[in-house]
């Protein structure tokens, strides 16, 4: 039965809002089957409305990307490479490789958040399980946080959308949380390639499983969990199989306000600058 | 079937065809989006998000700047005695920057019936936040100062009234040429604190070019308003002479692909056209004495080269490889 293993947390209630335990997604796109069940759940219990039907062309993803009405997204990577040790088809040794890759795509919920640093009206808060909400009665929808998340995910919900004009991510389903229930992708997982759970916990399965899956000759898995940057870590990190480019990753991601300190510099200099010209000015040619 | 068979050969051939090419030049056939991905990243897909600003921000920034260093003017004019221009100087600053720019950030709200959240919060790591409390600082100064001044200068109230009037005036202006630096420069660290390849890539070059942008559109409308005095051609000229310098370093600081928007597509002519009017333009033209045309060169340089900068952060943030050559 889903859910009843012995490291399934998937399934359970739990009391980590109250308790302010910091809890985590962690996606393994090796055991996804690219059901779309958590883009469907997501979108179901959150309420969040369709944004057009649009047929991509590319592979089984007419999702496209993360945004303001899309705040989970699987992604179907085909690529001319192994997986594993598998073998590619029946026929000879000279079989071109070939795989096919799905993975879940959420908000981060970074440990240092460059939309939280940004929204200049407090509507972006970190919660009691560490994750990153926005609180859409405060929202006045000035954009700034959409030019300050490095992985693209926040937006503005265009017209005519129901509660346009504001800015929408993933909210962790701190409504659900609070009431001791697992977000909803988690909840609906069936292979549980989405796993919830406290954050220790899953940075130590996630680093085992990356081992396990090395043995296995998976050489190319690694976990994308940019601890080494000034995002300093995400919550919602993933195991993935060769490069973070090719899952529109940004290999280094880094938030926005580490450039704060060499612009205001410059806007220092150019405004003390500006009012000694003025002055000169006026001193010399009056 | 052989391996060498004339259909194989065309198989192969349709192969490199659309390997090289990404398309065939068949009836229709698009193999882009095929079986193994081409486009860089996730099928091209942006990594990041492009901004949501639409023509309200970059005209915000061009009537911001203005107001803001026009008060900074104002302060020198009030200063050293020329009354007139600091009365013209002044209304320039509260109307471009206490009621022009207001209307404009409000507009470009997703919400603008929650503009006053803008100030539920101070936080000094968010450019957007600070941003807010400088306009409404600036207009708190700009306005009083206008109309302390015009009571001053209009003689409305008598004696030891008036003399309060004038040190009133000289306060709320200073405070305004304060605030008014900051408004003309804080932008260029809006833009420039962001995740947007070519926008941090420049965050030390945007607030001096908006700041300087700001003063030199100041110092042109108040020549095109008919106050002619050196003073002015003074600044005038020094906003042109930085203007310059900035055009040199745009096209020296090259960052390759991470910064490509600015030096391969039509934005990027946009912000050339810009500088190119508020630079050497004004420059010549205020060398041989044309006043009137070097500030009419400026003005509109300052507003191409805002629209220019907003352009080239929204192709950039489309841009995947941009993204991934900034973090290399």
């Amino acid at each position: 039965m889903i859910g009843e293993g012995t490291h399934s947390t998937n399934q359970r209630r739990h009391t980590y809002v109250p308790d302010h335990v910091e809890v985590g997604f962690f996606t393994d796109p090796t055991v996804c089957i690219g059901c779309k069940a958590c883009e469907v759940a997501c979108k179901e219990w959150n309420q969040v409305p369709d944004d057009g039907f649009i047929w991509s062309g590319n592979s089984y993803d007419n999702t496209g990307h993360l945004g303001a009405s899309t705040w989970r997204h699987v992604m179907f990577l085909e690529q001319d490479r192994a997986k594993g040790n598998q073998i590619a088809g029946p026929m000879s040794q000279d079989e071109d490789p070939f795989r096919w890759v799905f993975l879940s795509d959420v908000c981060k919920h970074c440990e240092e958040a460059g939309c939280l640093e940004a929204c200049p009206t407090g509507s972006i808060v970190r919660t009691e399980v560490g994750s990153v909400l926005v609180q859409n009665d405060v929202c006045n929808g000035c954009g700034y946080c959409v030019v300050s998340c490095p992985f693209g995910v926040i937006d503005r919900r265009p017209q005519p959308l129901p509660d346009a004009g504001g800015a929408f991510k993933c909210t962790f389903c701190y409504d659900r949380q609070k009431s001791g229930l697992v977000p909803a992708c988690a909840k609906v997982c069936p292979t549980e390639s989405i796993v919830f759970g406290r954050l220790d916990d899953l940075r130590a399965r996630a680093t085992e499983r990356v081992q396990q899956l090395q043995q296995s000759g998976y050489n190319d898995a690694q976990l994308y969990d940019p601890t080494e940057t000034s995002v300093r870590g995400i919550h919602a990190f993933f195991l993935i199989l060769g490069e973070p480019e090719a899952y529109g990753l940004p290999p280094k991601p880094q938030i926005p306000t580490i450039y704060l300190k060499s612009a205001w510099t410059s806007a220092f200099a150019t405004a003390i600058a500006s009012i000694i010209a003025t002055l000169l000015a006026f001193a010399f040619f009056s | 079937m052989t391996a060498n068979s004339p259909s194989e050969k065309r198989l192969e051939e349709l192969r490199e065809q659309a390997w090289k090419e990404g398309v065939v030049a068949g009836k229709g056939v698009d193999v882009a989006g095929g079986p193994i991905p081409r486009k860089p990243g996730y099928y091209g897909q942006p990594v990041v998000k492009q901004p949501v600003w639409t023509w309200e921000v970059p005209l915000y920034f061009f009537f911001g700047g203005m107001a803001g260093m026009s008060a900074v003017i104002a302060s020198g004019a009030v200063i050293f005695h020329h009354l007139n221009l600091a009365r013209t100087a002044m209304w320039v600053a509260s109307i471009a920057g206490a009621i022009l720019s207001p209307i404009l950030l409000i507009m470009d709200l997703g919400r603008p019936h929650l503009f006053l959240n803008m100030l539920r919060v101070f936080k000094h790591r968010s450019a957007m936040s600070m941003g807010a409390w400088i306009l409404s600082a600036f207009g708190a100064c700009a306005v009083p100062g206008l109309i302390a001044l015009e009571l001053h200068a209009n003689q409305i109230f008598p004696g030891t009234l008036d003399q309060l009037l004038r040190v009133a005036a000289g306060i709320f202006i200073c405070g305004a040429a304060i605030f008014g630096t900051l408004l003309a420069t804080y932008t260029g660290v809006l833009i420039g604190a962001t995740a947007i390849p070519a926008w941090f890539l420049h965050r030390t070059l945007l607030p001096i070019h908006f700041g300087t942008a700001g003063l030199g559109s100041a110092g042109a409308l108040l020549e095109l308003f008919g106050h002619r005095i050196t003073a002015l051609n003074f600044l005038g000229f020094y906003a042109a002479a930085v203007e310059t310098v900035l055009l040199i370093w745009l096209s020296i600081d090259k960052h390759g692909d991470a910064d490509r928007a600015i030096h391969e597509h039509g934005s990027g002519w946009l912000i050339r056209i810009g500088e190119v009017l508020t630079g050497p333009i004004p420059l010549v033209l205020r060398f041989f004495g044309a006043i009137p045309l070097a500030a009419i060169s400026f003005l509109l340089g300052a507003l191409v080269s805002r629209f220019g900068w907003i352009a080239v952060g929204k192709i950039s943030a489309r841009d995947p490889e941009s993204v991934f050559a900034s973090q290399k």
